[in-house]
């Protein structure tokens, strides 16, 4: 059983996150359950999607409290939120990106170095490295990219469904999704 | 057998495909309205079957009746206080019967994620005497949905599926099966049947109550209702139902000797195999999503002699919000794991929001201002993204309850003695439950001021179409008796304000009845076109 969060703020396309991921774990074969929010927390507030992959069949679409491997944040103090679910030996791997929607929003250093305490635990300019790809939109590829190596799926097939994804939207979409996930990939590569 | 991601609702959705679908209908609703949305995507503009948005859960469900009348299958589907709305026809569809398959479908919000309670609608379907499904996985709301169907016309009854939003909301891969075609040729519902006057009422009462004994056979051996004797040793039983037969499964494994089991995803539930399970063990504990509709059942007035019994009536399970498959497993007395803790950090909470360059946003900036100095006033309001104005920085609406109820409790509030008395609305909303209660208003000459949110859409759920906005809105308003010079239309903007405030005063100082439009499109629509 492989668990994973992704988090961030409604609109930062956690769900095409989860899309790519569903997608790949069915070509391959795997087993997968994956949870997702609707409705009203869409409107700029906290997204939260439990995604498990599994070889032998899931029955909970929640993850345990504690038993999460992955949480995928697309914003840094989103990441912070679902750290009861995160196994102690688990990986963060979140944008630096912050999302700055609400009064109160802690100095982004702290939110660091919270982040930091994890061990295994990867912050990526996920905004910069978007905007380099051709769209501020594509922070949740680069973030993907990130995640890539640490996720139980081949590479090529998280590729291809993030063109299934998109391929409506026409061509030069697609390619700056790609670039943004290879951008993510070799950033958290070149950290390491 | 080829399998499809889908989510729960779609899996409802494509069952019903299969099934030989002639007509479905909603309002929108979370979690309910991926349901629609799939339907809609699926029925080629409707050269496949009917797949419609209506003006309410009442109207819908009894366009379904009709297409059941007619010896078509139909389905509903909304969110679980949409039944609410539809409950008269709902009760009413069980006397008269169906011809052609109709199952409707509710999705409860456990948890109350986009909600403003989280009833039960287990309660209804048992209410109404009919037969109801509770899926616990994706595969079974497919498998369910195509079974409502052809139970619906082997009993000659509506059939009722529930799901709660975890289900509702998740996505799995479903294995699928051949679709089935429609129902060939129209035969139409006995007439009589379908006339309740109280002679044929109480006859085809008499029939609902002769055809429970079958529908309770039935339960007992549906394939969905599963019980398993308890290992030796073990004197603990489980009954669960739906998802939470799902998250007991979820951690089962981790027990040294397995408990009896029993998954309940079938309703009226099944006695016999209940009273199998009772026979076997001491203790009995009983997990559900939402109220404790079994557990009550099984604890009667006078509990079992001998037997503990344990759930959420005695605390056992928190009486309130989700169930988690750590909660499960905490009460089976297995160790639950700490996640990893953030110590004195304090995490603000990022609470949902009017979107940036919402139009909402600038008509409350207005109406406060324009309240200003009023001491005895209240703004009552609906059901929509603008509930978010209750919320800082605007704190503009003083209610929220349910469809329409702005319209109305602006009346009472007005007759009691606020002023001014103001119901906040949006367009939508207004088409759904406001118009009666403005026609009453209409009626009285109320001294009230309605201010119609008219973002064009059904925005919160997803942007379905609005039956109530533009110049329609505009005449349909005429047409209620509200007079035409206290029709105001507004546009909120920034650089309106002031002019906006002017207009709102001098509608608030009229002493009767006003109406409103702040109209501008909803920002993301405009953002998506």
């Amino acid at each position: 059983m492989y668990n994973i969060i992704i988090s961030g703020v409604g609109g930062q396309g956690i769900l095409s996150i989860a899309f790519v991921i569903d997608q790949a774990a069915l070509a391959e074969g795997l087993y997968f359950l994956q949870s997702e929010v609707h409705g009203m927390s869409q409107r700029g507030g906290a997204v939260e999607s439990h995604l498990r992959l599994s070889e032998t069949e899931i029955f909970s679409p929640l993850i345990p409290l504690g038993e999460a491997d992955l949480i995928l944040s697309v914003e840094p103090l989103e990441a912070l939120r679902y750290f009861s679910f995160l196994k102690p030996e688990g990986t963060v791997i979140s944008s630096r990106t912050p999302y700055v929607n609400i009064p109160d929003y802690p100095p982004l250093e702290e939110v660091f170095r919270e982040i930091k305490k994890v061990r295994e635990s990867w912050l990526i300019e996920a905004g910069q490295l978007a905007k380099q790809a051709g769209s501020m939109r594509a922070e949740n590829m680069v973030v993907l990219g990130a995640a890539s190596r640490y996720l139980p799926l081949h590479e090529d097939n998280l590729k291809k469904f993030i063109r299934v994804l998109f391929q409506s939207k026409g061509e030069k979409v697609v390619e700056t999704n790609l670039k943004a996930f290879d951008l993510g990939r070799q950033a958290a590569e070149s950290q390491s | 057998m080829e399998k499809v991601v889908l989510l729960g609702d779609e899996a409802v959705a494509l069952g019903a495909i299969h099934s030989g679908l002639t007509a479905a209908y909603s309002y929108p609703g979370t979690p309910a309205s991926e349901i629609m949305e799939f339907l809609i995507r699926q029925s080629a503009g409707g050269k496949n079957f009917v797949a419609k948005w209506c003006v309410n859960e009442k109207v819908a469900t009894e366009e379904a009746l009709g297409v059941s009348f007619a010896g078509q299958r139909a389905m509903v589907s909304f969110k679980h206080v949409g039944l609410n709305v539809a409950a008269d026809p709902f009760i009413n569809a069980a006397i008269t019967g169906a011809n052609g398959g109709l199952v409707i479908v509710t999705a409860d919000d456990p948890g109350f994620h986009s909600s403003q309670n989280e009833q039960d609608n287990r309660f209804y379907a048992d209410f109404a005497h009919l037969l109801c499904f509770e899926p616990s996985s994706h595969q079974e709301a497919y498998d369910q949905t195509r079974e409502a169907f052809d139970l619906s016309e082997k009993f000659g009854l509506p059939v009722m599926i529930r799901l709660v939003t975890r289900l509702a909301h998740s996505r799995a891969p479903v294995a699928v099966g051949e679709p089935r075609g429609k129902n060939q040729g129209f035969k139409y519902g006995y007439g009589p049947d379908w006339t309740l006057l109280p002679a044929n009422a109480r006859r085809r009462y008499g029939d609902l109550l002769q055809k429970q004994k079958d529908l309770q056979s039935y339960a007992e051996e549906c394939r969905f209702n599963q019980f398993s004797p308890p290992e030796p040793g073990q004197r603990l039983g489980v009954v669960a139902s739906g998802l939470a037969a799902s998250y007991f499964r979820e951690v089962v494994n981790r027990l040294e000797t397995r408990p009896a089991f029993l998954k309940i995803s079938t309703y009226p539930f099944p006695q016999k195999k209940l009273l199998e399970l009772i026979d076997q063990v001491d203790e009995i504990l009983v997990i559900e999503e939402g109220y404790p509709f079994l557990e009550r059942f099984i604890r009667g007035v006078t509990g079992l002699p001998g037997k503990v019994i344990k759930g959420k009536m005695d605390g056992t399970l928190p009486a309130s919000g989700e169930l988690r498959p750590e909660i499960v497993a905490r009460v089976l007395g297995l160790p639950v794991r700490n996640g990893v803790s953030l110590g004195d950090f304090k995490l603000p909470a990022r609470p949902p929001q009017l979107c940036p360059g919402c139009p909402h946003a600038d008509t409350f900036k207005a109406l406060n201002e324009a309240l200003q100095g009023y001491e005895r006033g209240n703004v009552f309001s609906d059901i929509g993204c603008y509930t978010l104005g209750a919320l800082p920085p605007y704190r503009a609406i003083q209610s929220c309850v349910c469809m329409g109820a702005s319209v109305s409790m602006a009346k009472g509030g007005a007759e009691a003695g606020v002023y001014p008395s103001v119901a906040v609305i949006g367009d939508s909303t207004f088409a759904h439950s406001g118009i009666t209660p403005l026609l009453d208003a209409v009626y009285s000459q109320t001294d009230m001021t309605v201010v119609i949110l008219d973002n064009s859409t059904v925005a919160m759920t997803g942007a379905q179409p609005s039956f109530g906005t533009g110049q329609p809105l505009d005449r349909m308003l005429v047409g209620l008796g509200v007079s035409p010079e206290h029709i105001r239309v507004i546009t909120p903007l920034p650089r309106n304000h002031q002019l906006n405030v002017g207009i709102i005063k001098e509608e608030l100082a009229y002493h009767g009845l006003s109406v409103i439009i702040a109209r501008r499109e909803c920002i993301q629509i405009l953002g998506n076109k």
